[in-house]
């Protein structure tokens, strides 16, 4: 089992026909997930690799059946490929897009608090259970089939902790990127309960990062909620303050959002949380006692 | 982004702000002419994109023409140091001259990102012209809070709350209400990241005015406002920074002395962390990008061995798409269209074909420290940086 990405996934990428949404739709494909449509507005009728583009998400859905999209679409017009698979009734968007407007994204968050859809990002890697399918550009042959599910702001520690886990052959049952950005669609804590109630995950790893209190209200959540084992890690200890610090939520700003605060946080809910990310997976071992 | 004070004042006046009277200028000599015809008596402040420029001597009130030209004059051309800047200071090149006013009391107003909440919220409090931290931290009672719907904007019995919070009464809590909803109009009309008046004064006649003013703006949402990045003071950055970003590389210069190169943000966090746990200081965060292109990690090493405090250069590399093998080819690749390169890299690559990418380093001309961990690259390159001295 695992969770939002499996064999049901049926994907469209959106912006399949630029550089990037046609590298990584037939990665996707290649690492074993259904993709069955791409959309580029006034490109519909052409393929990309074989995999049928429509002119828009609605269209496409009726003849493909798809149920999830991965967005490549730049990000003054990232907002709006959201929004449009969101009123197509797509239940699962990722969008890796990065650099949409603050703005942009509220307008996207109040749109889908009147919807079922779940979004993943932007500016994320994606969502990956291992030997099944990826919605995303993670590296696939860095996962393996496992026990831990990883959530994370960042995009290459998220590997690193990923590569520990199949080093250490605990593998991972589902890998979540909720991306860097201030204003996200999936939390912490959405990712903690659905991994909460999926059996083969038997623990998790939580990558934050500098900035906003995401972390914090996760611990809160698993204190109450959650009794297997987390180990946590959060980058940017070392960050000054007031500098964004590559992501455009990773920074401290009015004294919030430090390091030191969020590693209190979760270290107060009972999560391990190590000093070093060289550190992550020898601690989930442990905790495992594998 | 940010702007100077006069900049923001600027902006903020096309909302409906009031300002006090005033302009800005890089010339002592034009500095007693202002002052003139703003009353022969006023305020001279110095622009720079840091805050604290009062303690640090840069906002200094003339009684005379003369003296406004003398103080420019010594200003202009100063480094400033405040609490923000860092002891190197920075330099002044424009002072903003305003009417002096007088001071019946001062409030601090802004408007920001409740990141947690997912809207745009008013923060005030009637203890103005203070640290508004220390304030929030001590006395969160004292601070107003107003969240508010993005398009919808600061509805107007919003804007009354906060004046009538604030202890502002009649004709001044009237103006005041106006100006919150004003700065509120500009923070989003403006895609900006903070609008802040700091203090917004009121005066012994009972008018309020914004005193200070300081807006920084969504990077992302500069493309729909071309009048903005007009306003950006290349001046006013660090020099590396501004070279890292024309080559699309993400840089901050830091204080310590080993230089950093990393793909992803997350990652180039973590190993300055790492640096640090060991004993080291970071002398920058560098993220050539997730996929570590060899054009990247070139113009990402010439920005390393440009900048004189860097005593040893770490290389940390998860290979994820881009092969591991293939990123060190371009490591060795950059370094040798480099010419001579005399500081110690410690290298450390993880990923696919690791022991490939290992064996191309090994096997180059140059002397790269191979690291095996991140943990074990990080005590590499303290000690490399302190032998180098």
């Amino acid at each position: 089992m695992a969770i939002w990405v499996d064999e049901e996934t049926r994907l469209l990428v959106q912006g399949i026909t630029g550089k990037e949404g046609t590298f990584h739709a037939l990665g996707c494909r290649d690492y074993g997930t259904a993709v069955v449509a791409g959309v580029t507005p006034g490109k519909g009728g052409e393929s990309v690799e074989g995999i049928p583009v429509f002119d828009s998400v609605a269209e496409a859905r009726a003849a493909t059946g798809c149920n999830a999209t991965m967005i490549f679409v730049p990000p003054p017009f990232a907002a709006d490929a959201i929004l449009e698979a969101t009123a197509a009734g797509i239940e699962l968007v990722v969008c890796i897009t990065e650099g949409i407007p603050v703005a942009d994204m509220l307008a996207v968050k109040a749109f889908l608090r009147d919807h079922p859809t779940r979004l993943v990002g932007p500016n994320c890697p994606g969502v990956i259970t291992p030997g099944v399918a990826k919605i995303g550009i993670m590296p696939g042959h860095i996962h393996r089939p496992g026990r831990v599910g990883v959530i994370s702001r960042s995009g290459t520690l998220t590997y690193e902790a990923v590569w520990q886990l199949t080093t250490l052959e605990l593998g991972q049952s589902t890998c979540i990127g909720i991306g860097g950005d201030p204003i996200n669609g999936t939390s912490f804590i959405d990712a903690l309960a659905a991994f909460a109630a999926d059996d083969a995950t038997e623990a998790v790893i939580l990558i934050g990062e500098i900035g906003g209190s995401a972390e914090e209200e996760a611990a809160a959540w698993v204190r109450e909620n959650y009794d297997r084992p987390v180990v946590g890690f959060i980058a940017g200890r070392t960050a000054p303050p007031g500098r964004r610090m590559g992501h455009a939520g990773a920074i401290v700003a009015g004294g919030k959002g430090t390091a030191a605060a969020k590693m209190e946080a979760l270290a107060a809910a009972g999560i391990q949380v190590v000093e070093s990310p060289a550190e992550l997976g020898e601690t989930v071992a442990r905790a495992l006692g594998a | 982004m940010k702007i100077h004070e006069y900049q923001a004042k600027e902006i903020l006046r096309r909302y409906g702000v009031a300002t006090p009277r005033g302009r800005v200028t890089d010339d002592p000599a034009a500095a007693a002419a202002i002052c003139e015809e703003l009353g022969g008596r006023c305020v001279v402040k110095a622009q720079i994109h840091a805050g604290g420029r009062g303690k640090g001597g840069g906002v200094k009130l003339a009684e005379s023409p003369a003296r406004a030209a003398e103080l420019a004059a010594s200003i202009l051309g100063m480094r400033l140091v405040t609490p923000q800047t860092g002891p190197e200071g920075q330099l002044v090149r424009k002072v903003l001259l305003e009417e002096a006013l007088d001071i019946a009391a001062e409030v601090y107003l802004a408007v920001t990102l409740d990141r947690q909440a997912g809207a745009p919220i008013v923060m005030a409090s009637a203890a103005g012209g203070m640290n508004i931290e220390e304030v929030a931290a001590e006395r969160p009672e004292a601070i107003v809070r107003q969240p508010f719907d993005l398009h919808l904007g600061l509805r107007p019995f919003q804007a009354r709350e906060v004046a009538r919070r604030l202890g502002l009464k009649g004709g001044t809590g009237r103006q005041a209400a106006k100006l919150v909803a004003a700065l509120a109009e500009a923070y989003v009309g403006m895609d900006a990241t903070l609008a802040e008046v700091n203090p917004l004064l009121v005066t012994a006649a009972g008018d309020v005015v914004a005193l200070d003013a300081k807006m920084t703006f969504d990077d992302n949402a500069l493309f729909r406002h071309p009048d903005v990045r007009e306003m950006r003071d290349l001046a006013e950055e660090n020099p590396l920074e501004v070279e890292a970003g024309r080559h699309g590389l993400n840089y901050i210069k830091l204080d310590g002395n080993i230089g950093c190169m990393v793909n992803g943000a997350g990652l180039a966090m973590a190993t300055m962390d790492i640096i640090k746990l060991e004993g080291g200081a970071p002398a920058n965060f560098l993220d050539v990008g997730g996929s570590a292109s060899q054009e990247a990690v070139a113009s990402a090493f010439r920005l390393l061995v440009g900048d004189p405090s860097v005593k040893a250069v770490l290389i940390n590399i998860f290979g994820g798409i881009a092969r591991t093998d293939r990123i060190a080819a371009g490591v060795v690749d950059a370094l040798a269209g480099l010419g001579e390169v005399s500081l110690p890299v410690v290298v450390r690559l993880e990923g696919t074909n690791v022991e490939k990418g290992r064996q191309i380093l090994r096997d180059s001309d140059f002397d790269f420290i191979v690291a095996d961990h991140m943990g074990d690259a990080a005590r590499k390159v303290v000690s490399a940086a302190q032998g180098a001295g």
